[in-house]
């Protein structure tokens, strides 16, 4: 499978409801721009491409918005949420318009590319703003569902495409729900998007419950306290490790529990290499994940 | 007689619809720059009316400058967008009328600005969104000179010209506020752009009128200079 798998996917989609919904709008700044250039030709006033322009890029998909129509804005994360923040925040909430963000990129796709193309604390940044839907799929077939679904409504969706991946699909309804993958007595495991095949490696063997997030944003509470058997809580994130903690204490505020948030630290590796050597050395690979969780629910380290 | 919202108010109202807005705002060089394009828009350039604020073929008008929206809030109440006894509310916690605008609280208001830098940018994605739908509106949006220091709106001013946004004019009310203005006026970089660009008398509603007419010669999108006095 091609390593552009998700961002394929999502261009490939957004090609057909370009030409299903004359709603729909897609704005690049010259990412992706290629994936489009049939699309362009046939709708040349509905896919825009500002060139490297990244504040205009929010900026042009939020004015689309205000006259009616359902933009799908996208770049790399790093360039589409946190270069222009105060136009994702004033651009969309603050007008009262919606919109589509689909970001590339993520944490460490790029790891060759170093720290300027990656983007751990996008979904944290986001979380600062209100009522945001925030999507991290962990298959391509996740991203036509989710895509279709952001776009279909009216709200502001980030979707976050990334290169790493889980081998096999979830069955995702873009309803928001955590899908219960394995069930247990002991604590809980939330595997978020691409970190799904690493948690059901790293938990095998282990009495826990997996859940599946490809949701983060709103955070499915309610799944999490009817399946929760000891309260004990293990966040996997492929961002910024911590991003979803508060969400976990705000669902658990009624019980003593104990939460550990693991994802990408604030440290800066300055290393390049493959995504599995970043994944392996900021502990995100089923080794790392297992020696945490072990540690954290206090067995024995012999499975890690 | 300024309560009665059934009167036909007209520029001579004015600045007494200002003085309603009492509170410390602290913009009053800024507010009376932009006083007589906004009337002068309102009055006779706009395809808009209070009965239309959602009508999607209505010209739009983008205050970028969000500062200083006194004048705004007049014109808008005496065209009777808004009741005119809003105005003494102005700035208080249970009042629609913020020092810097908000279309989520006042009718016929067509972006939320005080940030600078964004007015412009969103004005362009409006036009293309118009253009898109076959909607022949215009988009005037209002900026400040100083406000043309923003990165961003030199992003918007390129790429408006090459998309040929004809439909969109940016009204530059030019009161040499600018710390660091551009070498050969505000006009330059926008024809370097390949804009049409014209520098008006602020104060002169005749030129104001015919600078803001709609261009038809050519895609190219219009900047008026609006030349007022220096801010104190």
């Amino acid at each position: 499978m091609s390593d552009l798998a998700m961002r394929e996917r999502f261009a490939a989609t957004a090609c057909k409801l370009l030409d299903q919904d004359r709603s729909v709008a897609v704005v690049l700044a010259d990412i992706s721009a290629s994936m489009f250039a049939e699309a362009a030709a046939r709708h040349p006033d509905r896919v825009v491409n500002v060139g490297i322009r990244e504040q205009l890029l929010v900026n042009v998909g939020a004015g689309m918005a205000m006259t009616g129509m359902r933009p799908v804005v996208h770049t790399f994360a790093t360039f589409l949420v946190e270069r222009g923040f105060e136009q994702v925040k004033l651009g969309f909430a603050h007008q009262g318009v919606g919109g589509v963000l689909v970001s590339a990129g993520a944490s460490y796709d790029m790891s060759r590319g170093g720290r300027t193309h990656q983007a751990p604390g996008d979904v944290a940044l986001l979380d600062t703003l209100p009522d945001w839907t925030i999507h991290v799929p962990g298959h391509p077939d996740e991203v036509d569902t989710l895509l279709r679904g952001a776009v279909a409504g009216d709200g502001m969706v980030y979707l976050r495409t990334s290169t790493q991946q889980n081998t096999a699909p979830m069955p995702v309804d873009g309803s928001g729900t955590m899908m219960v993958v394995r069930r247990g007595s002991g604590g809980t495991v939330v595997a978020v998007g691409p970190m799904l095949d690493p948690v059901l490696s790293a938990t095998e063997g282990i009495d826990v419950t997996v859940l599946y997030a490809t949701t983060v944003r709103p955070f499915d509470a309610q799944t999490l306290i009817s399946t929760l058997g000891s309260a004990e809580v293990i966040l996997v994130e492929p961002y910024l490790a911590g991003t979803s903690t508060r969400c976990v204490a705000e669902a658990l505020a009624h019980v003593s529990h104990r939460v550990l948030g693991l994802g990408v630290p604030r440290v800066e590796l300055r290393r390049y290499g493959r995504p599995e050597e970043h994944a392996a050395a900021l502990g995100l690979d089923a080794a790392g994940v297992c020696r945490r969780v072990t540690s954290f629910l206090g067995l024995n380290g012999t499975l890690a | 007689m300024l309560t009665m919202t059934d009167k036909k108010l007209g520029y001579d109202d004015l600045q007494p619809l200002m003085a309603l807005q009492t509170g410390d705002e602290k913009h009053d060089a800024a507010s009376t720059s932009t006083l007589d394009v906004l009337w002068v828009l309102y009055d006779e350039v706009l395809d808009i009316a209070a009965e239309r604020i959602n009508d999607p073929a209505r010209d739009r008008f983008f205050l970028s400058k969000g500062h200083g929206p006194r004048p705004y809030y007049a014109v808008l109440a005496a065209k009777g967008f808004i009741p005119v006894d809003w105005l003494a509310t102005f700035g208080g916690f249970d009042s629609p009328l913020g020092y810097h605008p908000d279309r989520n609280l006042v009718p016929g208001v067509e972006v939320s600005s005080g940030s600078l830098g964004h007015g412009l940018p969103l004005a362009v994605g409006a036009a293309l969104g118009l253009r898109a739908q076959g909607i022949g509106a215009r988009i005037v949006v209002l900026v400040g000179d100083a406000e043309l220091d923003e990165g961003s709106n030199a992003e918007a001013t390129e790429f408006a010209a090459a998309a040929g946004l004809s439909a969109l004019t940016v009204v530059a009310v030019d009161n040499s506020s600018a710390s660091w203005p551009w070498r050969g006026g505000l006009e330059t970089r926008f024809e370097v752009a390949g804009w049409h660009a014209v520098r008006v008398d602020g104060r002169d509603h005749a030129a104001l009128a015919g600078a803001l007419a709609r261009r038809t010669e050519s895609d190219a999108p219009n900047l008026v200079v609006v030349e007022v006095e220096a801010a104190s």
